[in-house]
């Protein structure tokens, strides 16, 4: 904004109020977006401490570095943490929460306290789960199949299985606020066409979460009820059927994968243009791309059930559907690519992780292909091949487009710059580190290690330490951005309102934004990623 | 492929040359993607890396473009689920006459029975050359029977039967691996196929003698009394079970189901759920009496009464180790 008096004191959401109270009662999303992002960091660390054990425990082939019910903790508390706890809040809890009412023009969501509830909710779950961690954790995978966690285990599941229903809640409510906001807070002229892709991609988010994540919290319930009142539902020596709980934990758990990769998406799609100094080739069809992914990511969710004992016809109908969602995410890949066409590119930090994203991404949606192949995934399914396979979207994907998207918006959210090369460096650690981890798996699984394995036959042990020393060197690449990100809080250069030069209506108030996010609402006579009227950031610093 | 470092297991069954086929084709298909998409970025990023002065040329986009990657990827999507969905078919359709398995799995240890009567316990062994299925079932939790040289995988259900086969085509010793998480000692439930030539075979089948499952089962159907109302002679209070396996069977309440392994499961456990028409639901109920182990006994000697002999006194003529089709070497599976 062309205010002149801009001085290093100037207003702005973090430091009108101080205390502990101004951020524990705050209902400013981007402050909420602040615990969150302090929170889901918190879990991150915790959910990586258990995979590098993983790793460590799979460097020999015999089980020696702990008991075999440590290491059932350990990837089923990995999985949990990492997507209850870490995954589906990562980008839209933080990065949607502080952007979805900026990039429409709106002053706050549509509901300011629920935002605030759903923050609470996520902070009694993770407490609850803690709780749950440190005094004797839960080994049922993350997946929690009956009947061994209704009649077998021995370990937490009731209160695993409650701090999920409970954090479930917290992403109910998310999606509820964002559906809202962006049907009913857009500034004017911010006509659906207009809007950034991010947002799109939020909305399709924020349609599974609504409509999935219930269905989970039903399931959960009836694990609880089923284990502590004997209900039988699942349990076929209770009349109950163990194949109707894969059914409903997939419906919700396959298009939770969407949960998380969507927003990435969404991310990718607005750092591609601004370092390509480009529109978005394709704006429609990506934008259709994301409601075609939640839509059709419903109905797939038998294909994690091709060996559980389906009929042979509904495995091929799922089979079929699997390779129908295979489709937009095609053509968000192929969009994004024909975007950097004649474009004038920069390599900069956040254009780093798109390239890893996509790259990765594709890798992940190949493999998937692979694994919709109802002969290939007979002999995968439950091997390293799907574990290789997930991590390429949920890691390789999902958290290439969170750290991109921190990158990209932190001079926004701290009003500061990060080191530009040392931000190069952990991209690229980030990306060979993953690698590293994750190819390995891929040949082990079609060797067929199965996943969940305390102890293995010695000829998978190769492989295995490969992808071992890969994990220490993603570890030091998630390690890097922390440091250097807080770091910059106290000595990064301090940040320009729009130091990429980027469109979006976020760009247009001040870094970091005032409570109120903008002086006045601002009026939308533009197009979406109108980077042929945006002066590049670089060049008018060269004309001046 | 190299020996030091293979790219996928030994090919041991009919099946597994046609899963590897598939798969060369999708890291074929998968590699030339990403080249041509990882290339293309490539270039871009070069070609089209920032220069001063140079302004980059704005693109709505391409209605043709967005057109052909996405019918052209759902013709080959198209192409690879039909590959996939005929090996997955033929996988899941067991040849007629197979040689039979009874598998009944526990924490954590895989027990094995054959017709002829033999036991193993986390091992199994089976002639080379022959149809062989495997009906599974669990008595506790979800595991999976697992051979990575064959391609196969089943997940093996408590309170219901599962199905599995495969053709051998290669002796040696395989994995058998436990592939869905059951717990503890999840990764200790491994074992291992053993395929022997068939004289090998035969000469480790008289190895200890044995009796037959199907017999084994008549005993128990003896003991438990249901031959007091399932006879061949009289109006008995219950259906007569000889010819029944393998034929449809008209219900009490209009529906006709396929008298399978797990019909006669059901019908053991839980008379009630179908009712033969014709009958009272008078049958008590078997859930919790008889154990996994005899169950399978007793649907061996039920399906023995399915081939009713010359003698035509079913259960014994049958259910001997000469049982016809088990043993007729020239039925040989038509497919490769």
């Amino acid at each position: 904004m062309a205010t002149a008096a801009v001085t290093a004191e100037r207003e702005n959401y973090l430091n009108q109020q101080y205390g502990i109270r101004s951020w524990l009662l705050t209902t400013d999303h981007k402050r909420i977006a602040l615990l969150y992002l302090a929170s889901i960091t918190f879990f991150f660390f915790i959910g990586g401490f258990f995979a590098l054990l993983i790793r460590l425990e799979l460097l020999t082939p015999a089980g020696d570095l702990v008991q075999a019910d440590t290491y059932n903790k350990l990837f089923s508390m990995h999985g949990q943490v990492m997507v209850f706890f870490f995954l589906i809040p990562s980008i839209p809890a933080v990065l949607g929460n502080f952007l979805v009412p900026l990039m429409i023009g709106a002053k706050d969501l549509a509901f300011p306290r629920i935002n605030l509830l759903s923050w609470y909710l996520y902070a009694i779950a993770g407490l609850m789960y803690i709780h749950c961690i440190l005094t004797g954790g839960v080994d049922t995978g993350w997946t929690f199949y009956t009947p061994l966690s209704t009649a077998f285990s021995n370990t937490k599941v009731i209160e695993a299985g409650l701090s999920i229903f409970v954090v479930g809640f917290s992403s109910i409510l998310t999606g509820l606020n964002f559906v809202v906001t962006i049907h009913r807070m857009r500034a004017p002229g911010m006509t659906w066409s207009r809007l950034p892709l991010f947002i799109w991609a939020h909305y399709a988010t924020s349609i599974i979460q609504l409509l999935g994540t219930p269905v989970l919290a039903i399931t959960l319930v009836l694990v609880v009820l089923e284990r502590a009142l004997h209900l039988g539902i699942f349990d076929p020596k209770l009349g109950g059927d163990p194949l109707l709980f894969q059914h409903l934990f997939w419906f919700y758990s396959h298009p939770a994968v969407y949960i998380m990769i969507l927003p990435s998406m969404g991310v990718i799609t607005e750092i591609v243009p601004c370092f390509s100094r480009k529109r978005v080739f394709g704006y429609e069809f990506v934008a259709m791309a994301s409601i075609a992914i939640a839509v059709i990511g419903f109905l797939v969710w038998a294909h994690h059930m091709f060996v559980a004992g389906i009929s042979l016809y509904s495995a091929m109908i799922f089979s079929f559907l699997s390779y129908l969602v295979a489709i937009p995410s095609a053509i968000k890949v192929f969009n994004w690519t024909a975007t950097m066409y004649k474009g004038s590119i920069r390599f900069s930090t956040p254009m780093l992780y798109a390239f890893g994203f996509i790259g990765l991404f594709t890798m992940g949606g190949l493999t998937g292909l692979f694994l919709a192949a109802l002969g290939i995934d007979v002999h995968v399914t439950d091997t390293y091949f799907v574990i290789a396979h997930f991590h390429y979207i949920m890691v390789g994907g999902a958290v290439m487009g969170y750290l991109g998207g921190m990158h990209f918006w932190w001079p926004k959210i701290s009003g500061r710059m990060y080191p530009e090369s040392w931000g190069r460096l952990a991209a690229l650690i980030v990306f060979l580190g993953f690698n590293l981890t994750f190819f390995p798996q891929f040949i082990l699984g079609y060797l067929g290690m199965p996943r969940r394995y305390w102890q293995y036959p010695p000829e998978f042990q190769v492989l295995n330490v490969l992808s071992t020393a890969g994990s220490t060197i993603l570890a030091v690449g998630y390690l890097l951005p922390m440091v250097y990100f807080l770091w910059s809080m106290r000595y990064g250069k301090v940040a320009d309102d729009n130091p990429w030069g980027a469109s979006g209506l976020e760009w247009m108030t001040t870094s970091p934004p005032p409570t109120f996010n903008f002086e006045e609402t601002p009026v939308v006579t533009w197009e979406a990623y109108d980077y042929a009227h945006i002066p590049d950031p670089e060049e008018v610093a060269v004309e001046r | 492929m190299f020996d030091n470092f293979p790219l996928w297991p030994v090919r041991a069954s009919s099946g597994a040359a046609t899963v590897d086929a598939l798969y060369i084709f999708l890291v074929a298909l998968s590699a030339f993607m990403s080249f041509a998409i990882f290339t293309m970025i490539l270039v871009f990023a070069v070609r089209f890396r920032h220069r001063k002065g140079v302004e980059a040329e704005q693109i709505e986009g391409s209605l043709a473009l967005e057109t052909t990657w996405s019918v052209i990827p759902f013709f080959i999507f198209l192409f690879i689920f039909a590959w996939g969905a005929v090996i997955y078919f033929r996988e899941r359709t067991p040849p007629r006459s197979a040689m039979e398995i009874y598998v009944v799995a526990k924490q954590w240890m895989w027990k094995l029975q054959h017709e002829e009567g033999q036991r193993e316990i986390n091992e199994l062994h089976i002639p080379v050359g022959r149809d062989i299925r495997m009906i599974m079932t669990s008595q506790d939790v979800i595991h999976s029977f697992y051979v990575p040289a064959f391609r196969i995988k089943q997940d093996v259900l408590p309170g219901r039967y599962t199905m599995a086969w495969f053709h051998p085509t290669k002796p040696g010793t395989y994995h058998l691996f436990c592939a869905e998480y059951c717990g503890t000692q999840h990764s200790g439930m491994i074992g291992q196929v053993v395929v022997m030539e068939p004289a090998q075979y035969e000469a480790w089948l008289s190895g200890s003698p044995n009796v037959p499952l199907a017999e084994t089962g008549q005993k128990i159907f003896a003991e438990l009394g249901c031959s007091t109302c399932h006879r061949p002679d009289t109006q008995g209070r219950g259906p007569d079970l000889a010819g029944v396996f393998g034929k449809p069977v008209m219900l009490e309440d209009g529906r006709t189901v396929v008298a399978d392994e797990n019909y006669v499961r059901e019908s053991i456990l839980n008379p009630a759920s179908k009712v033969v028409q014709g009958f009272k639901p008078i049958m008590p109920v078997f859930q919790g009496i008889v154990s996994e182990e005899q169950l399978s006994a007793l649907v061996a000697y039920v399906k023995s009464l399915g081939q009713p002999g010359p003698g035509q006194t079913a259960g014994t003529s049958s259910a001997g180790p000469s049982n016809p089709p088990a043993n007729e070497p020239a039925h040989e599976p038509k497919v490769q």
